[in-house]
């Protein structure tokens, strides 16, 4: 049973460091920022927070299959536009209308209210998933590398954003933002649930920020069992060993198009979140860059080997929360914006190389190359 | 014949079959049967069509003409899963293990147990205890990483994954070649009770006395072609080696010369590293080839590594030429005249896409470039130097070096080394999986080499092979040199003895061993 724990801790050794080095982050922010360890704190580090996880998870998944996606952030970019149309809430719903070569078609109209609500998020994660798979197939049947298949699905993406949104725009219904990015008691009072959040049995998880719940539910309910399911074990095989995982008779094909098009999904979830945040849809290109760059950047703090086959997005997820809480110390200890990334380069570097310190601990030097 | 019993016709037939790569001829109108309850082995030299019929029975690859039945039925495999569902399992020679994954992941990977649709991580678990147990290798933890095992591990792993499979055909191509003496015992033991149960057994080796000691039946091959299939003792050894290769071999190993006395090119005092290895004393001299025995995993790859500046934190000495050096790097080993053919010729030997000329040449740079530039001429000249000294069989050299046999790679990378001049040779069982007649080739450029005056010491798994080529064997046990043997005292017995650590010397070992704890 030691044994098995021992065994345990020294594979998933990368994923201890990154949640010590988050613990250790956190604390010290905290320590330093004036309202520290206050639930407005949590919040607002929620917010900032939870599409960089997105996105770190959605990169974590073709990353263990061996393949890079760089089109997360457009996926996200794309579904925040599309959320800025499909969530506004408006009673009586939303005339829904395209302009192509200056005809104007209509599309019908988007239902409003609590229905309109559900069905657009569920609208905005089904674009996500389509954008992923069709990911997914073209690196499959098209048989092209991943880095450059999403490279170019990415640019669609971003043209499709852009021609939803030359400019920054749309709405987001109010109610839905001020649910969704506050305390579970705001969520409560906001939706009618539980005496609007005054039941008594609640009041001790009032304070808990509500994309931190979002967070460890999607974790829970959407990577665990993908994880523990034939299709996620396939995926970890391709990245692993993709000439073993066939003549395993391995569904190959179906494990590359899946991990892309869950990459897809989490990014959508990204997106969403994002433009619910914002109240806006805004196709902007610099933001869905410095997401992608951001989410591989997550992945490998997070102990997933860029090689594929270990790792995982929980890991992930501390990786993101690391590099946000990394830029939340600019703010306390007002460093000139301008430096940021000079520091947020270097703070990168040692932390990644942290993972790299037990090369001065192998003694069989042909170890490192395996 | 309704009634006839099932274990006496044939399970596998395969008849006409024939497959050609690029218009070069694999196999040729291949006819073959196989039974349940035999083990049956398939001979031959690499490239003579062994692994594309173990690949088109596995369904890796599709033939170009021909049937197959099985159990009386016409069947066609479009993938090996296709194979594996119906009972036809093999054991590649290539692992097909995923490093990155558990030992208990690896053995479940096609079809785990499930418990709400997901995969059942206790269940899984115990099955591989259980798979292992039947092996007889409970030792290896279900949870470790594949990648984290010993090679001779992995195939233990392999094998258990077979097994899980519940074979009704098992394929057994060269599934041993990497095993340890005892892990072998297990395998025959395993064996023989699948093959009462009444499986068919398809086994490929190229170690003959493994062929005689389990095979049931034997079929030979010969450039695509099956030659002839006979019952066990109905063939000697010679007469199989002969239909293999099809032409004489004057003697299995080429003649020692006389000893006499040479000064030592390379000497070890003392040298110890991590648990592997303990105080190793050992010389080797100008002209001599000194093996390296015992059993596998004592340390005898560690110490060539050791030499070849892999391993950090040695202590004790090392003296080439009497002048002691300590590399810390292979780079710094060659520049002292070290050359080292290592163990997995596939990632640590070759860059298996780069061309033939290229992996020939990497090691000896230096000597064919002028000021940064390589030139080519002086490196086309180098490369087809080697290429003849060595008789690689090769299209031309700008052809990938994955083209090649397994055979010609393992040329390649001693040719690569040869091309570097190098005094001292460290051999790290360069024979795996190679065929007959390519051995007997290395054999004899072996002691070519230590005729100019090299210093050769040879770690080989095969005793036959120490027996034959060695001037002197060191026989390791524990991480310790327990035993040199020279002369008449090189007898298969004495290796054993010694490999085993039950010689005379036990108690001298035992004081040492107190000594050291």
């Amino acid at each position: 049973m030691l044994e098995d724990i021992a065994i345990r801790a020294r594979q998933n050794i990368g994923l201890v460091t990154a949640i010590l080095l988050f613990c250790i982050f956190y604390l010290l922010y905290n320590l330093a920022h004036p309202r520290g360890f206050s639930s407005a704190v949590l919040v607002q580090n929620g917010d900032e927070i939870f599409a960089l996880a997105m996105l770190a998870m959605a990169q974590t998944v073709p990353v263990l299959a061996s393949g890079l996606d760089l089109s997360v952030g457009a996926v996200m970019t794309m579904v925040a536009c599309f959320a800025s149309y499909l969530l506004t809430g408006t009673a009586g719903g939303t005339p829904l209308h395209v302009e192509i070569f200056g005809l104007d078609l209509g599309l019908g109209t988007f239902p409003g209210g609590i229905t309109g609500i559900l069905l657009g998020i569920a609208v905005c994660l089904a674009i996500g998933a389509l954008a992923g798979f069709i990911n997914g197939c073209v690196v499959v049947y098209g048989r092209i590398q991943p880095i450059i298949a999403t490279l170019a699905t990415g640019a669609v993406y971003i043209g499709i954003a852009l021609f939803l949104r030359p400019t920054p725009g749309g709405k987001i219904d109010e109610d839905l933002n001020w649910a969704l990015t506050n305390s579970l008691g705001d969520f409560a009072s906001t939706v009618h649930i539980l005496d609007d959040g005054a039941a008594a049995w609640f009041a001790p998880f009032a304070w808990i920020p509500v994309p931190f719940v979002l967070l460890a539910l999607i974790a829970l309910l959407v990577w665990v069992p993908f994880r523990r399911s034939v299709l996620g074990r396939a995926v970890y095989a391709v990245g692993s060993a993709e000439g073993a995982a066939y003549m395993s008779g391995l569904p190959i094909e179906r494990a590359k198009i899946a991990a892309f098009t869950l990459a897809g999904f989490f990014a959508g979830c990204g997106g969403l979140f994002l433009a619910i945040q914002t109240s806006s849809g805004n196709a902007d290109i610099p933001q869905a860059g410095a997401y992608t760059l951001n989410s591989i950047a997550s992945v490998v703090i997070g102990g997933t080997s860029l090689l594929g086959g270990t790792g995982s997005a929980i890991g992930s997820i501390f990786g993101a929360m690391i590099l946000r809480v990394i830029s939340f110390f600019f703010r306390i200890f007002d460093i000139a914006p301008l430096l940021q990334p000079l520091f947020e380069g270097l703070i990168l570097l040692a932390a990644v190389s942290i993972g790299a310190l037990r090369v001065l601990r192998v003694r069989n030097t042909l170890e490192l190359f395996r | 014949m309704q009634d006839a019993v099932p274990t006496q016709s044939a399970f596998l037939t395969l008849s006409g079959i024939s497959k050609r790569y690029a218009g070069v001829r694999a196999l040729e109108g291949v006819d073959f049967a196989c039974q349940r309850g035999k083990i049956h082995a398939v001979l031959g030299e690499n490239g003579a069509g062994k692994s594309t019929l173990i690949k088109i029975i596995a369904g890796v690859v599709q033939p170009d003409a021909g049937t197959m039945y099985l159990a009386g039925n016409n069947v066609s495999f479009a993938t090996p899963s296709a194979a594996n569902a119906a009972g036809v399992v093999c054991i590649f020679q290539e692992l097909s293990l995923m490093p990155d994954l558990s030992v208990a992941d690896n053995i479940s990977i096609a079809s785990p147990p499930r418990r709400f649709g997901l995969i059942d991580a206790g269940a899984q678990r115990r099955r591989a205890e259980e798979l292992l147990a039947e092996i007889g290798c409970e030792d290896v933890n279900p949870l470790t990483r594949v990648g984290d095992l010993p090679l001779s591990r992995r195939q233990v792993v392999e094998i258990a994954k077979a097994l899980g499979k519940r074979p009704q055909l098992l394929i057994l191509d060269e599934a041993t070649s990497a095993l340890t003496s005892a892990d072998v015992e297990k395998v025959y033991a395993m064996l023989a009770r699948l093959k009462s149960n009444g499986v068919a057994i398809l086994y490929i080796s190229h170690r003959m006395h493994e062929v005689e000691a389990l095979a049931d039946r034997a079929s030979v091959f010969r450039n695509g072609r099956h030659i002839e299939t006979f019952d066990k003792g109905a063939r000697s050894t010679a007469d199989i080696v002969q239909l293999m290769i099809g032409r004489d071999i004057a003697a299995q190993y080429p003649a020692k010369p006389p000893r006499k006395p040479a000064k030592p090119v390379l000497a070890l005092e003392n040298l110890s590293w991590e648990k592997h290895l303990d105080r190793i004393s050992l010389s080797v001299g100008a002209s001599e080839i000194v093996g390296l025995g015992g059993l596998d995993g004592q340390g005898q790859k560690s110490l060539l590594l050791a030499l070849f500046g892999v391993l950090r934190g040695i202590t004790g000495r090392i003296m080439v030429e009497g002048r002691e050096v300590r590399p810390g790097s292979p780079a710094a080993a060659k520049s002292v005249g070290i050359a080292l053919v290592p163990e997995d010729r596939k990632t640590e030997g070759l860059m298996l896409p780069m061309s033939i000329a290229d992996n020939l040449a990497i090691a000896s740079l230096n000597a064919i470039s002028t000021g940064p530039f390589v030139d080519r001429a002086k490196e086309d000249a180098a490369v087809k130097r080697s290429i003849a000294r060595l008789q690689i069989k090769i299209g031309t050299p700008t052809d990938a070096v994955s083209t090649l046999s397994g055979g010609n790679q393992q040329k390649v990378v001693l040719a690569k080394w040869l091309m570097t001049e190098p005094d001292i040779i460290l051999l790290n069982d360069p024979t795996r999986g190679i065929d007959v007649g390519t051995k007997q080739e290395l054999y004899r450029l072996m002691r070519e080499l230590a005729d100019q005056g090299a210093a050769i010491l040879f770690y080989s798994t095969d005793y036959d092979e120490l027996i034959g080529c060695c001037d002197r064997v060191a026989i390791m046990y524990d991480g310790r040199i327990v035993r040199e043997l020279e002369g008449d005292d090189l007898t298969e017995t004495n290796i054993i003895a010694s490999s085993l650590n039950v010689h005379a010397a036990t108690s001298a070992s035992a004081a040492a061993g107190t000594a050291h704890a």
